[in-house]
């Protein structure tokens, strides 16, 4: 198995992912250019973090366009699995990868903290193997990342069980007062119709290391891990 | 006296548009090519009451000079019309 | 190329020694006076040498590259003797202080640690966003030209009274500015400082720290050799930004510097991020002969400093260089502001594998010109040349002026040793739950988190302190290619200018005895520093006197802890008409190694109901210049807390050992506020209270809330008790005290509640963030 991690310029947390995917995970990992059209045999492809072209005009909307959003859209189409996180999250909303768009928060700020979410389905890869009922301490990192979708989406995600992960507190109880940037009924996470392609605004890498003091997030990416077919 | 008025908030031609050179690196992406230049600023619509065109214009430029733009680095225009 | 027709003449043996005469005016007609001078800010002095220097009148262009290159801002020339005198030496550095863009500081495993802090004040007060954004970009420059990747970044701040709405302004428009700039770069802001004080109305203070890694053998150069080499200029074109902005920077601000607005510059840190990553691929590609980032007074200060620094010279066609706007005048290019854009020199025949690495990153490129033997720099603008000045005497080191400047102790420095405390009443019973709601919600002493939470402390995945908050900041280091190395930089930037202002010497040693004292109780040891020396007016004697105060006091603490100075900025002018001078506040960043940080790591917060609660160090009857005299008593005239450098030494090496063998459970420093908020402080992490009895021996007031230095809370568990004691008494014999335990109940002292935890928790974690919502 083979994850790529693709690099546009303005991405940030590259070379987090890698060292994850890498160092914790122990998988076999490669950064991707975003000018080349060579996925270099990657099962696994993950949009990192990070401000792609400055996250001038809208984030994620330039990069969208970069040469090898072809083939990555190409390997979603195909099957393939694909994960957007924050600005990742980002690109594949504005790729139309996955559903909805992510706003400025409601705060107007950007947020740097802590933050627990909860899976919400056992009928996705990343979070089958999740226990639904524990709050997983994760950081957040974004500007931009109040999830929205109009009433039609929205019914459909809830309908399809597309919802991957919502916010909560650290007890697990998903109120307004632990939804940190005004997202949708809480909503942290989403996947596509196919369940191949993932988004998310918390940064499971950056809970992935026991010297972080917080290994919350490898439980996530260990997921990848427990389902993905051992070669694609 | 109902009057809409149509701002435009520009970054001034002096001063670097980083965002207008990013988008210009996408357009490039996207296979647009020979641009010249991008300035990327803002728009705002402002409905508002007023006793005459007049009234309407200084608030319209105060709220423009005080607060829409920062006239160290960006400067407006703006076109009034009664509803 | 045409470029090569335009040196040939210039090259001769020599014309080092020669001066041109044929220079060619483009823009004026005739040549400068001395009040031309005057208004470029160049004294009649300095004219009159800057004609002996070049053996005739200077021409338009080139009296403005003197007045930049000699300006404050570039040649330290009010400062400079006072710095040559600070502690600089160590065997762990690398570079010394002013000979390279930052310090160095050998970190072992083959790794350096460049580390510097730099000011923003001016461009701040004026345009808060851009002015503290461009900051944060300059100084992460300084960091990446040499070779080494920033892994953490601080900032240490100061605003006015946070009532007024122009601080409000300032506060949103700063923190925004470094978020914004910082965050898209990707460094991690691990911490930082912000004080409020009237003083800082009109001049708030904005300096910016980053500290990167680089392997010792990889190390870039700010220079230049080798006839012939060419000379590239990168990164974003010029504009007519900041145009004398050095200049601009060294003058006092008052209402008519407004007509100076176009001086803003404006940052793209998506740009930097791509200078980033492509000077370091054209570093490591080993064809960089030296590389500088253009900072203040852009392409003339990095063409003379690089040149003048092995004696070369270089041939630059300004036409070459990418511009914003047409027809700028030569001087214009020359001195422009403009944001990351960074001059190279590199291997000739190397140009195509240099512009490779440009072009993949997206990023411009341009040869401007090449090295030269001359010793002096020639610039052509169309076809002519423009200017034509000696590097070796535009620089720091080389030619630029040097004074010694007069300095008077003024007259309330003795009115402030006056300070009597029994004019003061204590606090009584009743008055201590006022105290400790005024202190806990102080916008000096509350939770700084509605600020730090804006910028992105986790990006990297090397902050360890977000899960394990500490006295200083804890940053592990780990490369691509080698994963974790198990070792971690310790950083923390410190500074009371209340202090300071109170009595320079020992105000300084303080800021140097409070970073050291942060970083030892986060398990680290002090390494080196960095300082950023925010002053007024240095023509002013007074002021001057506070100058060299805190440099004496800073390099008797340097040299006491053993962390010399690697280097850092001086920023005067901080003053205005309105308000005079800001506090003296000589920010102290320090820098601090810790192995293994799993073993070593020390936390600052309570861990579990029924530990002991120790004082190391000294209780003293002693509330002069704490938080709460100043501002709940008002009483703003007193000397510098109780301070002692050999017993401050002594209480570290203690806790230092306390720490490494297991025998407190967390440690964290008595500073703002006093030992009430640092017990707080300590509490509040994991919703616990704590029990403390007060002696009878001090006055309660300075028991609980002054400032005494030199004291550190530790927590301790019962079972380890006996082995504690054993060890502080009898081995370290420092002076502690068992005044307490933690516990579930609120704050509690004597017996009596001062505050429920809910309370607590709020003014302190909320009331940063209602000045500014």
């Amino acid at each position: 198995m083979k994850f790529g991690v693709v690099v546009f310029p303005g991405s940030n947390c590259d070379d987090d992912t890698v060292f994850a995917l890498r160092y914790n995970l122990k998988q076999e990992v490669v950064k991707l250019w975003h000018k080349d059209h060579d996925l270099q045999g990657c099962d696994f492809v993950i949009l990192p973090g990070g401000f792609s072209y400055g996250d001038y005009l809208r984030s994620g909307a330039i990069a969208r366009f970069s040469p090898i959003m072809n083939e990555v859209v190409a390997h979603a189409n195909r099957g393939g699995y694909v994960m957007g996180i924050c600005n990742g999250f980002q690109i594949v909303c504005e790729a139309g990868l996955t559903p909805g768009v992510l706003l400025r928060n409601n705060g107007q700020k950007f947020i740097s903290k802590n933050i627990y979410l909860k899976s919400q389905t056992p009928h996705s890869m990343l979070t089958a193997g999740l226990d639904p009922d524990r709050a997983l301490k994760i950081p957040i990192a974004h500007a931009e990342g109040r999830y929205f979708a109009d009433a039609d989406t929205l019914k459909a995600l809830n309908d399809n069980d597309q919802i991957l992960f919502r916010y909560c507190d650290a007890d697990g109880q998903m109120t307004d007062a632990a939804n940190p940037n005004g997202s949708l009924e809480n909503i942290a996470g989403v996947c596509n119709a196919h369940r191949n392609v993932f988004g998310m605004m918390p940064h499971p890498e950056r809970a992935a290391d026991a010297a972080l003091g917080n290994t919350d997030g490898k439980l996530i990416l260990e997921q990848l891990l427990a389902v993905l077919p051992a070669s694609f | 006296m109902k009057f809409i008025a149509a701002i435009d908030v520009m970054p001034i031609k002096e001063i670097l548009d980083p965002q207008g050179k990013a988008v210009m690196l996408g357009l490039g992406n996207l296979g647009i090519q020979q641009i010249d230049t991008v300035r990327i600023g803002k728009h705002i619509s402002i409905q508002l009451d007023a006793a005459d065109e007049a009234e309407a214009r200084t608030k319209i430029e105060t709220a423009c000079s005080k607060l829409l733009a920062n006239l160290i680095m960006e400067e407006y225009t703006f076109t009034l019309q009664a509803l | 190329m045409i470029f090569l027709q335009l040196t040939f003449s210039f090259v001769g043996a020599n014309s080092r020694h020669k001066t041109t005469t044929n220079i060619i005016l483009e823009h004026v007609e005739t040549l400068p006076t001395t009040e031309t001078a005057r208004k470029l800010g160049v004294l009649p002095d300095e004219f009159e040498r800057i004609q002996q220097i070049l053996g005739r009148t200077p021409n338009f262009t080139e009296l403005s590259i003197f007045s930049v290159m000699w300006s404050e801002h570039c040649s330290y020339k009010n400062s400079i003797v006072w710095l040559k005198t600070l502690p600089r030496e160590s065997d762990k550095m690398l570079a010394k202080a002013g000979e390279e863009n930052a310090g160095l500081v050998d970190i072992g495993d083959g790794l350096a640690c460049s580390f510097k802090i730099e000011s923003h004040n001016h461009p701040s007060a004026l345009e808060p966003y851009q002015g503290a954004a461009t900051g944060v970009g300059g100084i992460n420059r300084d960091i990446f030209t040499m070779g080494a990747r920033p892994i953490a970044q601080m900032n240490s701040l100061r605003f006015g009274n946070p009532n007024l709405a122009k601080t409000k302004w300032l506060v949103k428009g700063v923190v925004k500015g470094i978020g914004d700039y910082g965050n898209a770069f990707g460094i991690p802001t691990v911490g930082g400082e912000v004080y409020f004080d009237d003083c800082y109305n009109t001049n708030p203070l904005v300096n910016a720290f980053s500290a990167g890694i680089v392997e010792i053998g990889k190390v870039a150069k700010a220079t230049s050799h080798g006839v012939g080499n060419p000379v590239f200029i990168v990164g974003s074109a010029t504009g007519k930004d900041g145009i004398h902005g050095a200049t601009f920077a060294s003058e006092d601000i008052s209402d008519k510097s407004n007509e100076k607005l176009p001086a803003v510059q404006v940052g793209d840190p998506f740009m930097e991020k791509l200078l980033l990553e492509a000077s370091l691929e054209i570093i490591n590609s080993g064809h960089v002969i030296g590389i500088q980032d253009m900072g203040a007074a852009g392409i003339i200060c990095s063409t003379s400093e690089m040149s003048a620094k092995e004696g070369f010279g270089m041939v630059i066609d300004l036409d070459k260089v990418p511009t914003r706007q047409a027809n700028m005048l030569p001087f214009e290019i020359l001195l422009s502001e403009s944001q990351e854009r960074m001059l190279v020199v590199i291997e000739k025949g190397k140009e195509l594998i240099v512009k490779a690495i440009f072009d993949k990153w997206d990023l411009h490129c341009a040869q401007i010109g090449e090295v030269t033997d001359t010793a002096r720099l020639h610039f052509y603008r169309h076809g002519a040349l423009v200017a034509d000045v000696p590097a070796h005497d535009l620089v720091l080191g080389g030619g630029a002026p040097q004074y010694h400047r007069d300095y008077r102790e003024p007259a309330y420095y003795q009115e402030f040793k006056k300070f009597n405390i029994d004019t003061v009443a204590d606090v009584t019973d009743a008055e201590l739950s006022t105290v400790a709601r005024h202190l806990l919600s102080h916008p000096n002493v509350a939770s700084r988190r509605w600020i730090s939470q804006q910028y992105d402390s986790t990006v990297g995945t090397a902050n360890l302190s977000t899960n394990r908050p500490s006295d200083a900041a804890v940053v592990r280091v780990r490369t691509p290619e080698r994963g974790d190395l198990n070792k971690s930089l310790v950083m923390t930037v410190d500074c009371n200018g209340r202090y300071v202002k109170a009595d320079p010497e020992i105000g300084c040693q303080i800021a140097v005895a409070e970073a050291a004292r942060n970083i030892v109780c986060t398990g680290g040891e002090p390494m080196a520093i960095t300082n950023n020396l925010n002053f007024g007016n240095p023509y002013v004697p007074e002021v001057y006197w506070q100058f060299v105060g805190a440099i004496k006091g800073m390099s008797k603490a340097c040299l006491k802890f053993g962390t010399p100075v690697t280097g850092g900025n001086v920023s005067f002018y901080n003053q205005s008409s309105d308000d005079g001078p800001v506090f003296p506040t000589p920010t102290i960043g320090m820098l601090g190694l810790m192995e293994n940080a799993a073993e070593n790591l020390m936390t600052l917060d309570f861990k579990t109901a029924g530990d002991l609660i120790y004082l190391v160090g000294t209780s003293q009857n002693d509330i002069a210049s704490s938080e709460y005299l100043y501002s709940f008593r008002g009483v703003r005239e007193s000397p510098a807390p109780a301070f002692d450098l050999e017993d401050e030494y002594t209480m570290q090496q203690a806790v230092k050992t306390l720490i490494k063998n297991k025998l407190v459970v967390s440690a964290h420093d008595v500073s703002d506020g006093g030992l009430f908020v640092a017990l707080a402080e300590s509490a509040l992490v994991r919703g616990l209270g704590f029990e403390v009895s007060t002696d009878a021996n001090y006055r309660k007031d300075a028991y609980l809330f002054g400032e005494a230095q030199g004291r550190v809370v530790v927590s301790v568990r019962p079972s380890m008790q006996a082995e504690f004691q054993k060890y502080v008494g009898a081995v370290a014999k420092v002076p502690h005290a068992l005044i307490g335990r933690v516990s579930e109940n609120g704050f509690v002292v004597d017996a009596a509640t001062v505050l429920s935890l809910g309370e607590a928790a709020d003014l302190y974690q909320n009331s940063l963030g209602k000045y500014f919502e």
